[in-house]
């Protein structure tokens, strides 16, 4: 293949801006914006280039499942009369989701073919969503297959958890700080879990996987809340993560209670937009952009601008990213992670040299929780102050007090049957308040609890009632370290519900910043996707 | 003196709840020491003491005397001096008992001043107020041998439209009065209340307002066209009337039927008092106080109110008249002053009409009015509903006939407008169009009403003589003029329009003088509180259009095309397109043959299989055509503890994931053998008026009061459904109802479906898969 013929990936970059630095694309949703940065005082961050991925990932995956990190190799696992469970990860994974055959397809065929062998014939396959929305019957068939949905999925054996049946949950027990852990009852009833997990970022992985992916809102609240998030620092760095050490906790509680996982680790590089085809200039530097690639992103904003919102939603939300695997591990939860996070780290890690006044980001169409649907004002907000903000080791890429100025069209706009509890948690609930500690008071248990909203969980597909203020607690850290936070070129009204400023181009969010960090602050800007973790020192 | 030669008299009054009427008591109450007033009150609900106490003795006309007074010993005077007497001048008999009677006759002083004054009163109505009432009045007083001073309140006006000089002298001298029989008049009119009637009850006239009725209500159901019938037909009559009025006068060279019976009324008078000694006092037309008891007072909106409040509002903007016209206005105290000192001076038979008019030696010109009118409206603008301010438009004083053209063009053109709309497809913001061109008919007409109406007046030339009036006033002694001026030369005009009478009347038509700050309706959040506070007790909805921008046939379309190759979807696609005009023709028509009809499609249909669909479709259809805030409404609505019912014509098995949002879910059901529909209907759904009924039937079972209920709907064939409870809501209303809610004052809410909701422009079920087989194989 001709990618394998391409020249070995150099790490990522921080670019001093000076007068000679080309114009900048910033992700503008479904769209882009060129700006040009105050040369002298700013700089960019760019990501490492694309990992080379593993060249036999089927023979990767059967070497990991054989060999495992502190465990017996799965086939030894496996006996005839067990109760086997394979959860996956849901449709938040990867970003955007990837070309076909998916990683999880790849490891579960692979799994199954052992557990057939073994003779093992009572499998259950959960995608292991927590509150997510379910998955529907074409994102399942991507993600594992048509093969192993049209086996299982008739049956019944093959379906979404489901975190609010009541048959169908049990507590297994409390941690030391008082947390429920709440599980599957098929997964806690099984002789074997088999964890299937991509880990795209840091945050991913782990005993999060199960404890989290598998859990509802009496176990979700322990972590997921303002308290846990604002300690979280950041929740991308799991050593002072505070969302982690909860998760780690209750991975205490499911091993004692006799919950054998068998975790099974996956890394992917950065080759989000492809190094080649009609978006292969978004993972270039752009002062390396070809008369070709030039060619290629006037031609796309100028057609994006003929079209329709709806049109260039349904283009870009039909992009599916060339990922190559580049690491598969399995076995012990804890130890697969660590090396899980290593090679996350290898593709991510960019160190940078202190903090900055000014962080700038444009944020692009998709987030975790909007794939196939709308990227909501809310959504907005969590993508740019929970992920892009988080995606530090050591410090803020933004000093305390600083301003954080995103780049999206934020409209006010919501999809119907996904985000159904977004609508109201935005009509009602932001229209209100904005500050998470008021809002987690006073508003989280009516909409965790309400009727309707578990009813559509479970039967339509739409998030859980209570999935709008995770959002919004998400950007709990950065709300509380910010000192602005200006969106460019969003919807006004949206934005300024959400309590932040709206700015037209990035000069007058520029300007409304200098009212915090004066006239001539340092900015940085980070530029992402594809992914890049900063190391801040 | 005037106040010495009434003191200690009796007087009867008439029309004292009329603006001239209260001015007179309270001139006599204030400067007549120890006069006694009877006054002649309908007695309507309250009778006649409790009428005057509420309308007469309440009014701001007493504040002078009352703060003069004290307010103990204002009611005291009151209290002594005034007594009332139920009788109505309109009837025969007047509705006298014999202790009214004696009373009545024991007066020495009977002003008749009760009128039915409006220019557009039905014929009949004005022959039995003005022209029988005084003979009525007359005849009684004789009859028991009474013969006190008669004082007739008439008008300048009964000289008719005409150029020149109306002296103060009897129709019966004028060379212009065309001589008529009052009696036959009366009789005339009576029999055309009648003829008019019967013609109402036409076959072809019933059918027209039948017609009529369904075109602005649509399919609302029988009862509902049944009222709306009637009221069509009695709205009918009462032109006709009013029109009969109208013609009959300009037939006899009258402006309008007021005039017109007034002067039948003076002949009759003149013709029927026998030895009663009567004097005729003929006011122009009386507007607001110049001076007494306070400037600018006036009681209720008079006749030229409402055209400078038009004007000030730009409705109207343009006005037939002659510019240079003489505009005979007399301020009401004037008129009051110039009654008591005819009443003073007793009986003249030199002097037995009286004119109280400015024109002949005051002219107040047409375009005075309209002048001195533009620069108060400059500096003291009106504002509209977007707070902005509106300026006066300029007048042209084109004739008449031109502005009549003009305005019945455009409201025909809006009639037509608001027909074509009322055709199209359309709801919501865009139906609200309609009740906008409804309203501006309405504007227009109104200011047609005005210039046909007023329009004789303002064009009128005829001079009023003024000389008998001026020579009792050179008999006045100086106190008297001082206290009971009423003199028209004294009027200072530029000051009366300017400083009296404009900011009076701009204040008594309530209309917003300054900006204030709310712009929109306040009017929508307080309905919103309303109908979702606590004391409400139910919540019912319609589905379609309401709830959810979907219906019958796309939902039919989805759950028939799910499990269809691709191009069998096309086909039947296309099929039902193809027929969708008679469709929606025959739903038009009548709601429930068109669900029977179109059900039975599903003949054949496994249940478990639709079931199993209809939870998909659910998500696929109905969620993303769902109206969010409808949906918040009615868990808002649950959550302040109201019972909520769906109400609708879809089928249960497609509604039922809906079921978490209401407490009852009244539907359509299909008939069931051997696991599939029959295609017959097990259960007919209510439409139409029957979804009244339900919604009645329910709340009786469950113990709920409907006036504390709330209705949501979309369409005028709900009509009875938001009509059966206290708080009707029109959801993204089609024409009619938008037309309809908007005249009633109802809540409007506009439910859209969530921005960014994705697209589908045909009703067609994702392609499912065949992959199974695939696998398989």
């Amino acid at each position: 293949m001709k990618d394998k013929v391409r020249p070995t990936p150099r790490p990522g970059l921080v670019l001093e801006v000076d007068r000679s630095t080309p114009p900048i694309v910033f992700h503008h949703g479904e769209g882009f914006r060129t700006e040009r940065l105050p040369a002298g005082r700013s700089r960019i961050i760019y990501p490492a280039e694309p990992l080379m991925g593993l060249d036999d990932p089927r023979g990767a995956i059967r070497r990991a499942l054989c060999n495992p990190i502190d465990q017996d190799p799965l086939p030894a696992q496996l006996k005839a009369g067990m109760k086997l469970t394979i959860a996956f990860d849901d449709i938040s994974l990867p970003l955007p989701p990837m070309r076909s055959p998916d990683i999880r397809q790849l490891i579960i065929e692979q799994v199954l073919e052992m557990a057939a062998a073994a003779g093992v014939d009572d499998v259950h396959l959960i995608a292991a969503l927590a509150l997510h929305r379910r998955m529907t019957e074409a994102e399942l068939r991507h993600a594992v297959g048509d093969r192993t949905y049209d086996a299982f999925a008739p049956s019944g054996c093959l379906y979404n958890h489901d975190a609010e049946d009541p048959e169908g949950m049990v507590v297994l027990g409390n941690t030391p700080h008082g947390e429920e852990v709440q599980f599957s009852k098929r997964a806690a009833e099984s002789d074997l879990v088999v964890y299937v997990n991509i880990n795209l970022v840091a945050m991913d992985g782990g005993h999060k996987s199960t404890a989290t992916g598998l859990s509802g809102y009496r176990g979700l609240r322990h972590h997921h809340n303002v308290a846990t998030m604002q300690q979280s620092k950041s929740f991308m760095d799991q050593h002072r993560s505070e969302l982690h050490a909860s998760n780690w906790r209750m991975g205490e509680v499911l091993r004692a209670a006799g919950v054998k996982i068998f975790q099974i680790e996956t890394t992917v590089n950065n080759n989000t937009f492809g190094t080649q085809g009609p978006l292969a200039m978004l993972q270039k530097r752009e002062w390396e952009w070809s008369a070709r690639d030039r060619a290629a992103f006037v031609g796309m904003t100028a057609g994006l601008k003929v079209g329709t919102t709806q049109m260039a939603r349904k283009v870009f939300q039909s992009w599916r990213a060339p990922y190559e695997l580049t690491s598969v591990q399995a076995g012990e939860v804890e130890a697969v992670h660590k090396v899980t996070t290593e090679h996350v780290y290898a593709q991510h890690l960019v160190p940078v040299k202190g903090q900055t006044d000014i962080l700038t980001m444009g944020l692009p169409y998709i987030c975790p929780y909007n794939v196939n649907s709308v990227m909501n004002p809310i959504l907005v907000m969590c993508l740019g102050l929970g992920y892009f903000f988080n995606l530090y080791r050591g410090q803020p890429l933004v000093r305390e007090g600083g301003v954080v100025i995103m780049s999206h069209p934020t409209r006010w706009e919501f999809h119907p049957v996904h985000h159904p509890s977004y609508i109201d948690f935005f009509e009602e609930v932001l229209a209100d308040t904005t500050d998470p500690v008021e809002i987690e008071a006073r508003y989280e248990q009516r909409f965790a609890t309400d009727e309707w909203y578990i009813h559509l969980y479970r039967t339509s597909y739409a998030y859980h009632g209570v999935h709008p203020f995770y959002m919004w607690y998400w950007g709990a850290h950065a709300l509380q370290h910010l000192g602005e936070v200006i969106i460019v070129g969003g919807n006004t009204k949206a934005v300024q519900r959400m309590g932040f400023r709206p700015a037209s181009t990035l000069q007058d969010a520029l300007e409304i910043a200098s009212d915090t960090v004066g006239r001539q602050p340092t900015v940085t800007h980070i530029h992402n996707p594809p992914i890049l973790m900063a190391d801040v020192s | 003196m005037i106040s010495e030669a009434l003191a200690g008299k009796r007087l009867a009054i008439t029309g004292t709840t009329g603006f001239l009427g209260t001015a007179l008591v309270e001139r006599l109450l204030r400067c007549v020491p120890e006069v006694e007033l009877v006054l002649l009150v309908r007695p309507g609900r309250r009778g006649a003491a409790e009428r005057i106490r509420r309308e007469i003795i309440r009014n701001d006309v007493f504040d002078r005397l009352r703060s003069e007074l004290g307010q103990a010993n204002f009611e005291r005077r009151c209290e002594q001096q005034i007594s009332g007497v139920a009788g109505d001048v309109g009837i025969g008999g007047l509705g006298l008992d014999a202790a009214g009677r004696e009373l009545i006759a024991s007066c020495d002083i009977v002003i008749h001043s009760a009128a039915a004054v409006a220019f557009d009163n039905p014929l009949d109505t004005a022959m039995e107020v003005n022209l029988l009432g005084p003979v009525r009045l007359v005849q009684m007083l004789n009859e028991l041998d009474a013969s006190p001073h008669f004082i007739a309140v008439s008008t300048c006006y009964v000289a008719g439209s005409r150029r020149g000089n109306a002296p103060e002298e009897p129709l019966a001298d004028s060379p212009m009065y065309v001589p008529v029989s009052w009696q036959d008049e009366a009789e005339a009119s009576q029999r055309r209340r009648i003829t008019t009637e019967t013609q109402s009850r036409d076959p072809a006239h019933l059918e027209e307002f039948r017609s009529r009725a369904r075109q602005e209500l649509g399919a609302a159901g029988t009862p509902a066209l049944a009222a709306k019938t009637e009221q069509l037909r009695s709205r009918w009559v009462h032109e006709q009337m009013v029109e009969a009025g109208r013609s009959r006068a300009a037939s006899l060279g009258f402006p309008d039927a007021y005039a017109f019976t007034k002067a039948l009324a003076e002949i009759a008078v003149a013709e029927t008092k026998g030895s009663l000694p009567v004097t005729t006092v003929r006011p122009s037309i009386i507007e607001s106080a110049y001076a007494e008891p306070v400037p600018g007072w006036i009681r209720g909106f008079r006749m030229a109110e409402p055209i400078i409040i038009g004007y000030g509002r730009g409705l109207l903007t343009d006005f037939p008249g002659i510019p240079q016209g003489v505009l005979d206005v007399i301020p009401v105290d004037l008129v009051a002053s110039a009654i008591c000192a005819v009443a003073a001076k007793g009986p003249d038979p030199n002097c037995k009409i009286i004119q109280v008019a400015s024109g002949a030696v005051n002219p107040f010109l047409f375009n005075q009015l309209v002048d001195l009118a533009h620069r108060w409206f400059s500096a003291n603008p009106i504002y509209d509903d977007r707070d902005q301010p509106i300026s006066p438009p300029h007048w042209t004083y084109p004739g008449r006939g031109r502005v009549v053209r003009q305005l019945k063009r455009l409201s025909k053109g809006l009639e037509m407008g608001e027909k074509v709309l009322g055709r199209l497809p359309i709801r919501g913001r865009q139906a609200e169009v309609t009740a906008d061109l409804d309203e501006r008919r309405e504007m227009v007409e109104r200011a047609l009403g005005y210039v046909t109406l007023y329009g004789a007046y303002t064009e009128c030339e005829a001079l009023f003589g003024v000389d008998r009036l001026l020579d009792l006033w050179e008999e006045m002694d100086a106190e008297d003029k001082k206290q009971f001026c009423f003199d028209p030369r004294t009027i200072d005009w530029d000051h009366y329009v300017t400083n009296v009478h404009l900011p009076t009347v701009v204040e008594q038509g309530r209309v917003k003088t300054g900006p204030t700050g709310r712009v929109g309706s306040p009017r929508y959040e307080r309905q919103r509180a309303q109908v979702l506070a606590p004391e409400r007790q139910l919540a019912a909805f319609d589905l379609e259009n309401t709830v959810i921008a979907a219906n019958v046939v796309v939902a039919y379309g989805w759950l028939a095309t799910r499990r269809l190759p691709v191009d069998e979807r096309a086909r039947l696609i296309a099929k039902v397109l193809l027929e969708a005009p008679s469709l929606l023709a025959l739903d038009r028509r009548d709601r429930s043959d068109f669900l029977r009809h179109f059900y039975r499609r599903y003949e054949g249909a496994p249940t478990t299989q639709m079931a199993e669909d209809a939870q998909e479709m659910f998500s696929d259809l109905i969620l993303t055509q769902s109206f969010p805030a409808a949906i918040r409404r009615i868990r808002e609505h649950r959550a302040a503890g109201h019972t909520t019912v769906l109400i609708t014509g879809a089928l249960d098995f497609i509604v039922e994931p809906l079921r978490p949002l209401f407490d009852h879910i009244v539907c359509a059901e299909l008939a069931q053998s051997y696991g599939t529909y029959t295609g017959h209907l097990a259960a007919v759904p209510p439409t139409s008026e029957s979804r009244a009924e339900v919604l009645r039937d329910f709340a009786h079972a469950e113990g709920l009061e409907l006036a504390e209920s709330v209705a949501y709907a979309d369409s005028a064939s709900d009509l009875a459904l938001l009509e059966a409870v206290g708080y009707p809501v029109a959801v993204n209303p089609e024409p009619k109802l938008a037309t309809l809610a908007r005249k009633r004052g109802w809540l409007i809410e506009h439910f859209d479906k969530a921005p960014g909701t994705p697209r589908k422009l045909l009703p067609i079920a994702a392609h499912q898969r065949k992959q199974a087989q695939k696998g398989a194989a």
